[in-house]
């Protein structure tokens, strides 16, 4: 927060940005401090795909699957899967930042309400390509299709704002539950929006309730954006709407956590 | 009252305290419930069409073929989840009242265990439940049912002597808490999600040989074709080498934690 304080007399967007990149930083702190905390986070996601590629491994024999690389389908469901977690872990050290007299310390500051929270929700997108990275790295050693720079460059967008949503969303939780109790919920939420997607087949080979879900939902347009270049060539066609799916959400659950900072007394 | 009643009355009373601290806390009962629901209804969804792969053993749905799965998963967590709650006793000092109090050391470890076995029923009829409601025939009909209830129960006993031992051995709940992962690798490398035939190298091999696949089919046959005794006798034979295997670590783990205090 040094570096909050010696901005005060800077003009006010570069004393928010100051702000921002201090609370970034103690993200970073504490990812180089305790490490072991970043493990869960990293293993999680491996372990998916490690295991969901063993186990459904087969259903590329199906009729209807745009590949024959089960790896390649999968993995960018798990780098997701990744952002994910990540962002709701954000949610969970909230929480904890709350429980320990830090958050009340943060609210008395002259920083607005939304410098703070995108301080935490932008950690959270940087932390994101640790677990991505990882998850990648292992899925082109297993033999995972190279998606081509635009596929790549897409995929990392893609998590990257994957985690800011799923801050937003841990945010908002940690701020109206005021506890690390609500970690569930949060773990829980961010997972079944990734996985009730065409996460695990096509759309047209999953159940039919499961498709009818699928279409509603934005991660969807998120997940075929992220996969594209895996499993095909990359499109404008594939890539929009999961950009607008992405902002939309930002837009809301940005909107809610901000929400529910404004309401937090000190 | 004998020495044996007394046992059972401690067994009771702190298996009874552990499936209450369960259900109040929703971080020891959301890995128990929401997370093996929340995934049943995805792969169901999601791989569901898996059931058409030539190899596939008959099943009605995909969703009788998971139900076993979804148990061995919430009983897998069941386990861990009473680990992670004995080592929160122990950091807080809970067990060493416990030690000192004029009761059977083996029944504070039976009393959690009993918990935890209790609550691997639990998650079994939810599972089951859940199938019914959904449309899932259970083949064996009333004794296939109990039969895999009790195979669950008996299973998460085994698991949780595991997590009990960990606990004492280490004295931490972040360190029990830390095998959250390896539950899933157990997990992923059996034939609790698909028949093993149908997997991929090297997970087929593995859940060949994993004690947890035997298990695994002992609680779906019941469910997808009857009762069948080899697989039972195959899964009662996996639990059992658990139970020891889980009973030999307790012990010496409670010895080391009586020695260090």
């Amino acid at each position: 927060m040094e570096a909050a304080t010696t901005a005060a007399a800077a003009p006010t967007w570069r004393a928010n940005l100051a702000t921002v990149l201090a609370l970034m930083a103690r993200a970073k702190n504490e990812l180089v401090r305790v490490p072991g905390a970043a493990i869960p986070g990293v293993l999680a996601p491996t372990i998916f795909f490690l295991g969901l590629n063993g186990v459904f491994g087969a259903l590329t024999e199906l009729q209807g699957f745009q590949t024959g690389s089960y790896e390649s389908f999968i993995v960018p469901v798990s780098m997701l899967q990744g952002a994910g977690f990540t962002g709701a872990a954000a949610g969970v050290n909230l929480a904890r930042d709350y429980e320990h007299g830090w958050v009340d310390r943060l609210l008395v500051s002259p920083a607005p309400r939304w410098v703070l929270l995108a301080g935490n929700v932008l950690a959270a997108s940087l932390r994101a390509l640790i677990p991505a990275t990882f998850v990648l790295t292992i899925a082109f050693f297993i033999g995972a299709e190279w998606p081509g720079f635009d596929g790549l460059a897409i995929c990392y967008l893609m998590v990257a704002a994957t985690a800011a949503v799923a801050a937003c969303w841990g945010s908002m939780l940690a701020l109206r539950f005021k506890s690390q109790s609500a970690a569930p919920l949060m773990q829980a939420a961010t997972m079944a929006k990734i996985l009730l997607t065409p996460a695990y087949a096509p759309l047209a080979l999953l159940q039919p309730w499961l498709e009818k879900v699928a279409k509603v939902n934005p991660v969807t347009q998120v997940v075929e954006a992220a996969r594209q270049g895996f499993v095909g060539s990359v499109t404008w066609a594939d890539t929009w709407p999961g950009l607008v799916a992405l902002a939309g959400l930002l837009l809301l659950l940005g909107g809610l956590a901000l929400r529910e900072m404004r309401r937090t007394n000190v | 009252m004998s020495e044996l009643a007394r046992s059972a009355r401690v067994v009771r009373a702190l298996g009874t305290r552990s499936i209450r601290q369960t259900f109040r806390r929703p971080q020891l009962i959301s890995p128990i419930v929401v997370f093996p629901t929340l995934l049943l209804a995805i792969q169901t969804g999601g791989a569901g069409a898996g059931v058409e792969l030539p190899g596939f053993p008959p099943v009605q749905s995909f969703l009788q073929f998971m139900l076993a799965g979804s148990m061995m998963q919430a009983m897998m967590l069941a386990g861990n989840s009473g680990g992670i709650a004995f080592a929160v006793d122990i950091e807080m000092g809970f067990t060493d009242r416990l030690f000192a109090a004029p009761i059977p050391r083996f029944a504070i470890v039976l009393g959690r265990l009993a918990g935890t076995a209790a609550l691997g029923l639990f998650a079994a009829i939810w599972f089951l439940a859940i199938g019914l409601i959904f449309g899932a025939e259970i083949a064996g009909g009333v004794p296939g049912a109990l039969l895999a209830m009790a195979l669950t129960a008996a299973a998460a006993l085994a698991v949780g002597g595991i997590g009990a031992a960990i606990a004492l051995r280490s004295g931490s709940a972040s360190v029990v808490q830390g095998l959250f992962p390896l539950v899933l690798v157990v997990l992923f490398l059996s034939s609790a999600f698909f028949p093993q035939e149908l997997m991929v190298e090297p997970a087929r091999t593995i859940a060949e040989y994993n004690p947890l696949s035997f298990i695994v089919e002992g609680v779906r046959e019941p469910i997808i074709s009857g009762i069948d005794a080899t697989h039972t006798l195959e899964a009662v034979v996996a639990i059992l080498g658990i139970v020891v295997l889980g009973l030999v670590l307790s012990s010496r783990a409670l010895r080391h934690r009586l020695r260090v205090g």
